[in-house]
């Protein structure tokens, strides 16, 4: 998955694409995409009038038989658009197949740690399976037993093997990664042929390519631009034999194709895939099109603090005692509360408190100690040593628990916490048994740039909420920092899920990233969810595209990633239509200066002759197919601004210059025609 | 061009405008169901028609029933319609002893009428008796009218309502259109034209005798209260054949200019209804700049056109100055005529103070273009908001993804459902147009209507085709459309023109209020300001004038190059 942008010149990819270019010309496929269609059916009845051309031996042979060519050549140009675009996500594909090589499971059968090998193919959702060093997860699973370092390069392009273990968010496993130590249990949850692995690589292929909503919308207005032009075009004999002559039907067909929107109809699946395939290139993997298109949308950002906002390891940055508890006493306390911690915030108290206080690590076993883990409801960690309950944790959380315990909450330790908060540190309150320590502060520190980026959101018009389980004052001193829009505090998976729903009834499309299990609900509820790959299978399956990489700054690209889809398409969609008027001004004297000669005026380009008009008109119809392939593949350039000036940029380029860059276009192919005898 | 004919100009664009907020304030308050300072009078009458017709004014409609109710009461417009012009014979107020109307050209009539183009194959003064001008013609006037306003605010509905299923009540929205609208503004209209000379009477034709002592038949008739609603409806059905060139249907500048000045009035208050409806009249600011561009332009081309001499009277000796007067009239000159021109053929009118055959072939372009634009400049009551909403739609759409995001318009999300119907709506009118030319030029029957040969012939006939298709009714007097062939091929038209238009039109209403509605944010597209203004412009012409470049080609612009080159063709 790690590959690289390709050129676009490589070989590699060009000699398949012409390939496969060819067999997209098959009519029953060409279908799906109304304007080249219509184009392939009068490139076929420019080849039958060729053909009579030369049957008669007419002296316009030469002319219609290079009207025929151009036209057949503005479909294969089309279809080679979407082949190239389709061969970049190929190379992908078959390295991800390659792991999908036909690995031998050993399924668990009975109690006892029996097991038969199998062929994976052949199992089935609900099987157990043991997975030891060096074998291949056989499918995709959810860890049941133990724990294991594996390596996901074969998804993730990521060398550095990851843990995987039983409970908790890092317990969905992929198949087709390698197990490099220990031994796990693995309870398969995909059947062959719906596999994580399988769905990435139909994706990266195109070849569930559905068309996306908005896709369909772009397709009917095309359509329906080429009907009218199907009306002004074949009322034009009848006009003409009014005026008392006759024009060729090859000419009307040139003309007919030089009006419909070639440009965008043939360039219009090219600029879905490159999209999808840009994402992957980011490696993140989108479900559907349709995603994507919502990234687009986006109003709102609910990012997770941790890990995007500010950097993942909040540091223990003093001890702060409440009055008649010494710092040495909390530090002590703080200490063994978090030995088993073996979170970062747990590990840098630790740290201080032997940096500032000399006290060493212990052993737990001779402690006959339990550790308490960090959940999100009950917010808080510990360890029990016999009947001693030691607690650190978010402050309500612990001084319930003090409360419950029977005991007091001094006064003070209100001012200490607050004081923290404010401060944009995390107080952390600890307690023995029934009594409050005081507090650890744990400082966040605000990633760098990050307000930049948020200043860029909001010029976009995104709003970006901060989602963290910090209390509110802590909360709010941090989103002053990073600048966000709003933050929600002390927040709970149903608090997310509220969020998410309160802004879609506003009519709001929501982005979000999660990981852990209890993330799902608000993964399946956002328009955009983006799940981790080290997350839970119930999150990945909830979320509409998967981060390989799980690094949750990501939904910021996304978004950029899905608007720039959406800008290709308007550019070059107002690119097409805008070359019309130049193409009028190619063709219509050309077929009616016989009729009334004075209209020989309307021929603003000076182009050669009648003939030389047309031919160009259609050369440079073709030709700017694939002159625009790079930028559809690549989609515009694109800088994170308001809507207003993104338009005035979209427009003078797109509008202004798809109404001026034919006329200069047409005029150069003219001169090089002429030139070389051709017309 | 003189600085007095700018000024004239100048001033009627002071007078629409000035009017846009107080009138769009009041039909806002009206079709909203708030009371307005006329309730106290009218409501207890509006409650009678209800109880009669078994309406429950506050019931919502559906799109489709909608649709339904307002197909239903056309068909029985038509009926009544063809019915008292076949029976005009024995029908009473017919002081001349006109006969019954022949079938095609009541067909034809019925549905000019009932359409809203107010095309008149027929000569009215020596056609139709008063009473059929009265009950016939000029209730249709009112009805079709209400009907265009109803169906745009039904549209508007559709954009400013979030989630809801209906978008209104048709016989609400009709019956306050006519009874709170036009009605009073008629009535005080009608005494207005008749104080400035306009005869209102049911006397029969005078008979004069000539400084020569011939005789000279005057045609008089309930001229004012025709005249009143013909303009305020946009109908621009004339009692008279000259219509309003004639000095009985038009006897002053300022008659003319109150004639201008009704036709733009309430489709320009409509933009402002919009802005109001959805919450931001900036929006509604922003249409009408648009149509305002297009507009100017228009009456631009058309005075420079027309003030310019023909090269070929020129060549002859005639004095240049006095720019192109044939079939104009003396008491308004160029500038009003040219005004004129454009207003009618930009709202849908179809009026005439001037014979358009006679304009320069430039000067009979533009109004040409204007209809083919779809009528959407400020346009028919109601059909010309509808039909520039819909531009919208295909401009927002095609301009709105380069922003990166779905298309929205006012709140609301353009997807394959809008844009198809959409599409299908902007197609029928130049289908209807195109082919009832390519075989109106090419058919004898057709060709023995033409008065020219060559591209002016041409002209006449696509002036014609474009007219009824945009349920303009305004001729290129050139052509003879008194004939079963044009008769019947106007007549399929413009019932094209108007009913397969609003049909998809209220389906994309329909589909609009259904949505919720998107809160703006600096990622919508702001569709407020000149960007959106200069968009919208652009994908009119682009959309409206591309499809008819042939035929204006081998029309107009080859009648110009060959006038330019002193060819008499």
């Amino acid at each position: 998955m790690s590959a690289q942008p390709r050129s676009l010149l490589d070989p590699a990819l060009i000699v398949p694409a012409l390939g496969s270019a060819l067999l997209k010309l098959d009519p029953r496929q060409l279908i799906r995409n109304p304007v080249m269609f219509a184009v392939e059916v009068v490139a076929l009845v420019a080849v039958v009038l060729f053909a009579r051309d030369l049957a008669v031996r007419s002296p316009s042979a030469g002319f219609s038989g290079q009207l025929a060519f151009w036209l057949w050549a503005t479909v294969y140009f089309a279809t080679f658009s979407e082949a190239i675009a389709e061969g970049r996500g190929k190379a992908q594909a078959d390295a991800l197949r390659r792991t999908r090589s036909d690995t031998m499971a050993k399924r668990l059968v009975g109690q006892g740690g029996d097991y038969e090998e199998i062929a994976a193919p052949a199992l089935k959702v609900g099987d157990l399976v043991l997975v030891e060093p060096g074998d291949l997860i056989p499918g995709d699973g959810e860890v049941v037993e133990g724990v294991a370092t594996v390596d996901e390069s074969a998804i993730t392009g990521e060398s550095a093997p990851v843990i995987r273990e039983s409970g908790g968010d890092r317990s969905a496993v992929t198949g087709g990664t390698k197990v490099l130590s220990d031994r796990i249990t693995v309870r398969i949850t995909a059947a062959s042929g719906s596999s994580f692995l399988d769905r990435m690589i139909a994706l990266v292929e195109g070849a569930e390519r559905a068309k996306t909503p908005n896709e369909i919308a772009l397709t009917i207005l095309l359509a329906g631009l080429s009907l009218i032009f199907v009306l002004a075009v074949a009322t034009i004999p009848s006009f003409a034999a009014y005026s008392g002559g006759v024009v060729p039907v090859v000419v009307l067909v040139a003309l007919f194709v030089t009006l419909i929107p070639t440009t965008i109809g043939g360039l219009l699946s090219a600029i879905g895939i490159a999209g999808m395939n840009r994402l992957v290139r980011f490696n993140v993997l989108a479900m559907s099109g349709r995603a994507v298109e919502a990234a687009g949308d986006v109003d709102v950002l609910l990012l997770d603090k941790t890990g995007t906002i500010t950097l993942g390891n909040r540091q223990a940055a003093e001890f702060r005692p409440l009055p008649g508890v010494t710092a040495r006493e909390l530090a002590d306390a703080a200490q063994l509360a978090s030995l088993s911690d073996e979170t970062p915030e747990g590990r840098s108290i630790v740290v201080l408190a032997k940096a500032a206080h000399g006290l060493r690590g212990r052993e737990m076993a001779p402690l006959a100690a339990t550790f308490i883990p960090f959940s999100a409801q009950a917010r808080m960690s510990g360890v029990d040593i016999g009947a001693t309950k030691i607690r650190k944790g978010a402050a309500d959380a612990v001084l319930k628990h003090v409360k419950t315990l029977g005991g007091q909450i001094p006064d003070e330790l209100g001012a200490i916490v607050e004081r923290v908060a404010r401060e944009g540190g995390t107080p952390l309150v600890v307690s023995t048994d029934a009594r409050a320590l005081g507090v650890v502060y744990l400082k966040d520190i605000v990633k760098g740039g990050i307000r930049e980026r948020f200043q860029e959101l909001r010029a976009m018009g995104i709003r970006t909420v901060m989602i963290t389980g910090d209390n509110p004052m802590t909360a709010a001193a941090i989103a002053a920092e990073a600048g966000v829009d709003d933050f929600l505090a002390e927040a709970t998976p149903e608090a997310k899920l509220a969020l998410i729903r309160k802004e879609q009834e506003g009519g709001k499309l929501v982005a979000m990233c999660g990981d852990g299990t209890n993330d799902a609900p608000a993964l399946a509820q956002a328009d955009v969810g983006v799940a981790m790959q080290t997350g839970t299978v119930a999150a990945r399956e909830a979320g509409n595209m998967v981060d390989l990489d799980s690094d949750p700054t990501k939904l910021i690209e996304i978004v950029g990633i899905g608007k720039q889809l959406l800008m290709t398409r308007g550019a070059l969609t107002t690119f097409s239509i805008a070359n019309d008027v130049a193409k009028y001004f190619a063709i219509i004297p050309a077929m009616f200066v016989a009729l009334y000669p004075p209209l020989g005026a309307l021929n603003v380009m000076g182009l050669a002759s009648p003939q030389s008009a047309i031919l160009s008109a259609i050369i440079f119809n073709a030709l700017i197919i694939v002159a625009l392939v790079p930028l559809a593949l690549k989609g515009v350039s694109y800088t994170p601004s308001s809507a207003a000036a993104l338009l005035r940029r979209n427009l003078l380029v797109y509008g202004l210059g798809g109404l001026v860059a034919p006329f200069i276009g047409i005029k150069l192919v003219d001169l090089a025609i002429t030139s070389v005898g051709l017309a | 061009m003189t600085i007095n004919g700018w000024m004239q100009i100048a001033v009627f664009c002071a007078i629409v405008l000035a009017l846009v907020r107080p009138l769009g304030g009041f039909l806002f308050r009206l079709y909203a169901g708030a009371r307005t300072f006329l309730h106290p009078v009218l409501a207890p009458v509006e409650r009678g028609f209800y109880r009669l017709a078994g309406v429950r004014p506050d019931a919502e409609q559906s799109w489709a029933s909608y649709a339904l109710a307002m197909l239903a009461f056309h068909v029985a417009g038509f009926l009544a319609v063809y019915g008292l012009l076949r029976l005009q014979g024995v029908l009473p107020l017919n002081p001349q002893g006109f006969a019954g109307v022949t079938p095609d050209l009541a067909l034809n009539t019925a549905i000019s009428f009932i359409t809203n183009t107010d095309w008149q194959s027929y000569g009215g003064e020596a056609t139709l008796s008063y009473g059929s001008q009265m009950w016939a013609l000029t209730v249709q006037n009112f009805l079709s009218a209400a009907t265009g306003m109803a169906l745009a605010v039904a549209l508007i509905r559709g954009f400013a309502r979030r989630s809801a299923k209906g978008i209104g009540n048709f016989w609400t929205d009709l019956t306050r259109s006519v009874l709170y609208v036009l009605l009073p503004a008629c009535i005080v209209f009608a005494l207005i034209y008749v104080a400035l000379g306009v005869p209102q009477t049911l006397q029969p034709y005078l008979t004069a005798k000539t400084l020569e002592g011939a005789d000279q038949t005057i045609a008089l008739g309930p001229v004012a209260s025709q005249l009143a609603i013909k303009m305020l409806g946009t109908n621009g059905g004339g009692f008279f054949n000259a219509n309003s060139a004639h000095p009985f249907e038009n006897p002053s500048a300022l008659s003319n200019l109150i004639q201008m000045v009704s036709i733009f009035a309430i489709g320009a208050a409509l933009t402002n209804v919009f802005g109001r409806m959805v919450g931001d009249e900036r929006q509604g600011w922003a249409i009408l700049g648009a149509m305002g561009a297009l507009f100017l332009a228009g009456v631009g081309l058309v005075y420079w056109a027309e003030a310019g001499a023909n090269p070929i009277h020129a060549a002859i000796g005639l004095d240049p100055s006095a720019g192109n007067m044939e079939g104009k009239e003396v008491r308004f000159g160029i500038a009003l005529s040219a005004l004129f021109a454009v207003v009618t053929t930009a709202a849908s009118c179809g009026a005439v103070n001037a014979m358009h055959d006679s304009f320069s072939a430039i000067g009979g372009l533009i109004p040409m273009v204007n209809m083919q634009l779809g009528e959407v400049i400020v346009g028919g009551v109601g059909a010309g908001l509808y039909g520039i909403l819909l531009f919208a739609v295909v401009a927002v759409f095609v301009a709105g993804l380069m922003v990166g995001r779905t298309p929205e318009y006012v709140g609301k999300k353009i997807e394959g459902r809008e844009v198809k119907l959409t599409m299908l709506a902007l197609l029928c009118s130049p289908a209807a147009t195109l082919l009832a030319l390519a075989v109106a030029i090419v058919v004898p029957a057709g060709l023995a209507g033409l008065q020219e040969s060559g591209p002016h012939g041409f002209s006449e006939a696509l002036y014609a085709t474009t007219s009824a298709a945009a349920n303009n009714g305004s001729a290129f007097a050139g052509l003879t459309a008194n004939s079963p062939f044009w008769n019947v091929t106007l007549a399929i038209g413009m019932m094209i023109g108007r009913f397969a238009l609003i049909v998809p039109m209220l389906a994309v209403a329909g589909s609009l209020a259904a949505k919720s509605k998107v809160p703006p944010s600096a990622g919508t597209f702001p569709t407020h300001g000149p960007l959106f203004v200069g968009l919208l412009v652009g994908v009119v012409l682009i959309m409206g004038g591309l499809t008819y470049f042939p035929a204006l080609t081998l029309g107009p612009v080859a009648d110009a190059f060959a006038t330019a080159a002193g060819d008499t063709r």
